[in-house]
């Protein structure tokens, strides 16, 4: 009997000591990548500045001149149009989804997420290249009057935008399912129509949610490699506008990583690349928090 | 048509699914009174209060046979605006659900939405409502302050004032006191009872005690069916049928 009873607190002790070991390495894990990276980047802090970094187009590793502004402004753009598309189509789709359909849609959209959500980014990519890019050039492109192979900025930014989709999407359906019914009714009650009623009283509600799925969203584009490599163009420029190929932060890690390791400030610039994405995937989550607890008063 | 009738339901058939919920009511529900669903949960009062005003076309698989009169318009089958029926119509839920925005513009999102912009008739209009049902006292001096901030009792009565602010004619409340404590619960059936003299209430209620406190006519519902309906002295004190004296005398509690 007292066996029994020292076992179980012994259980009880070691179980508790393991989950406090798991949060411990999920606190610090992000702690842990980011020193690394600065680390293994410090070597192009010592003989460049950070404004230089940040801010100079130069790219020419040969000489030692590391400019990431081009690339920085190829994320940006790619990430900026990818919201652009998929932000307003996700939000329409689970008000749709959710205040106007039939139930059997709910049924199933959900699958349907799942499998997008689900299918390797390199499957987005080769489609990317068969479908989206040549529509760009024969298409798109000429309808705006420029000349492009496809391989640009908004190719990224499409392929990127379905990628995300069924992730923003998922969310946003969860928050409008949550929202109680009792809302719309009382909303409805005083005499506003259906439209009104989303307009006023469930985006309102839905906005803290809507504000961090988006941020998700907009964290996963920032960050997607394989896809936006295949289809964007790469080429070592700042884009002028959405026909011009871009060259994004992730693909010049992935692009380049193999075969520069060779030479250290190479090595150490695609480190601080690697930081880069780090932090602005950091400093966004932190906004969207902030964003999240200013408009979460209702 | 009875005179005094302000709502008549006929043969009202309703199914959600295979379910048949409501099975041929027949009622009618007198002006300027205070009507009761009563009834054991379960038995279709609130999806019979919400047919009223057509909040049942949020339903999925909802299929309803029958009519609903109010001032000889059958809403069910009407062609004008479903949202002009509603209009005239207050609702008071369970519990209450303020609107995600501040106190003020709980009680002026009826009258805004319906185009009435002026901001001064609108500050009038809101602070009438909120004294009507006692509220401005606590809550002039925090109008821009989210309205969930407030405690559930009062929370309730913004619900009723954004309600009345309206200009409906009927009050249909849901067991609009189940989640309030006691002495809330008795500023809102006060409330009622002011209240009726402009406004035809239905209100449903699983709770005897304050049927007998409130009620002018008394609807008793069973099973989706509508057992016995009458004036409530009456009602309460000679019931015709056996399943209402069994009711009354708590049988089914």
């Amino acid at each position: 009997m007292i066996v029994l009873f020292y076992n179980r607190k012994t259980k009880n002790r070691i179980s508790t000591a393991w989950m406090y070991i798991a949060i411990s390495f999920v606190v610090l894990l992000p702690f842990i990548l980011g020193l690394g990276l600065y680390f293994k980047s410090s070597l192009l802090f010592s003989e460049n500045s950070l404004g230089d970094l940040l801010f100079s187009k130069v790219w020419k590793p040969s000489i030692g001149k590391f400019g990431f502004l081009t690339f920085i402004m190829g994320s940006v753009w790619v990430t900026f149009i990818a919201m652009l598309i998929s932000a307003p189509i996700c939000i329409f789709a689970a008000l749709s989804i959710t205040q106007y359909s039939k139930k059997f849609y709910l049924k199933i959209i959900h699958p349907v997420i799942d499998i997008l959500a689900g299918l390797p980014s390199v499957v987005y990519g080769v489609w990317g290249i068969i479908v989206v890019v040549p529509f760009i050039s024969t298409v798109i492109a000429p309808l705006f009057g420029a000349q492009t192979m496809g391989y640009s900025i908004l190719a990224g930014a499409i392929v990127l935008s379905v990628m995300i989709i069924p992730f923003i999407l998922n969310i946003l359906i969860e928050i409008f399912r949550t929202i109680p019914i009792e809302l719309t009714e009382a909303s409805l009650s005083l005499g506003a129509t259906k439209w009104e009623t989303i307009k006023y009283v469930l985006l309102k509600k839905a906005l803290p949610g809507i504000i961090a799925s988006l941020g998700f969203g907009l964290a996963r584009a920032f960050g997607e490699t394989m896809a936006v490599l295949m289809v964007v163009g790469n080429m070592v420029q700042i884009p002028k506008n959405v026909f011009d190929a871009g060259y994004p932060l992730p693909a010049l890690i992935a692009n380049n990583y193999g075969e520069m390791l060779s030479i250290p400030k190479y090595e150490s610039a695609l480190m601080f690349a690697a930081l880069i994405l780090f932090v602005v995937v950091m400093v966004f989550n932190a906004l969207m928090r902030m964003l999240i607890v200013r408009y979460d008063k209702y | 048509m009875n005179e005094n009738t302000k709502i008549k339901v006929e043969h009202l058939d309703l199914y959600i699914g295979k379910q048949h919920i409501l099975k041929d009511i027949n009622i009618e529900i007198p002006e300027n009174k205070l009507t009761i669903i009563l009834g054991p949960s379960g038995c279709g009062k609130t999806t019979l209060l919400k047919c009223m005003n057509r909040l049942t076309d949020l339903y999925h698989d909802v299929k309803i046979n029958g009519s609903i009169f109010i001032d000889n318009e059958d809403v069910l089958h009407t062609k004008t605006d479903v949202t002009e029926i509603r209009k005239k119509m207050g609702l008071l839920s369970q519990r209450p659900f303020p609107l995600p925005m501040n106190i003020y513009n709980n009680v002026a999102y009826g009258l805004k939405i319906s185009g009435r912009r002026n901001k001064k008739a609108l500050d009038a209009r809101v602070e009438n409502y909120l004294k009507q049902v006692n509220l401005w006292d606590e809550v002039f001096d925090r109008l821009h302050e989210p309205a969930s901030k407030l405690s559930i009792g009062q929370q309730q009565r913004l619900c009723l004032a954004r309600g009345l602010a309206v200009d409906p004619e009927i009050i249909l409340a849901d067991e609009p006191t189940s989640a309030l404590d006691p002495i809330s619960s008795e500023t809102i059936e006060r409330k009622f009872e002011e209240l009726k003299q402009q406004y035809t209430i239905v209100m449903v209620t699983h709770i005897l005690r304050q049927a007998r406190r409130i009620a002018d006519y008394v609807i008793f519902m069973y099973m989706g069916e509508v057992i016995e309906q009458g004036p409530a002295k009456e009602f309460f004190e000679n019931p015709k049928m056996e399943r209402t004296k069994a009711y009354l005398q708590g049988a089914f509690n």
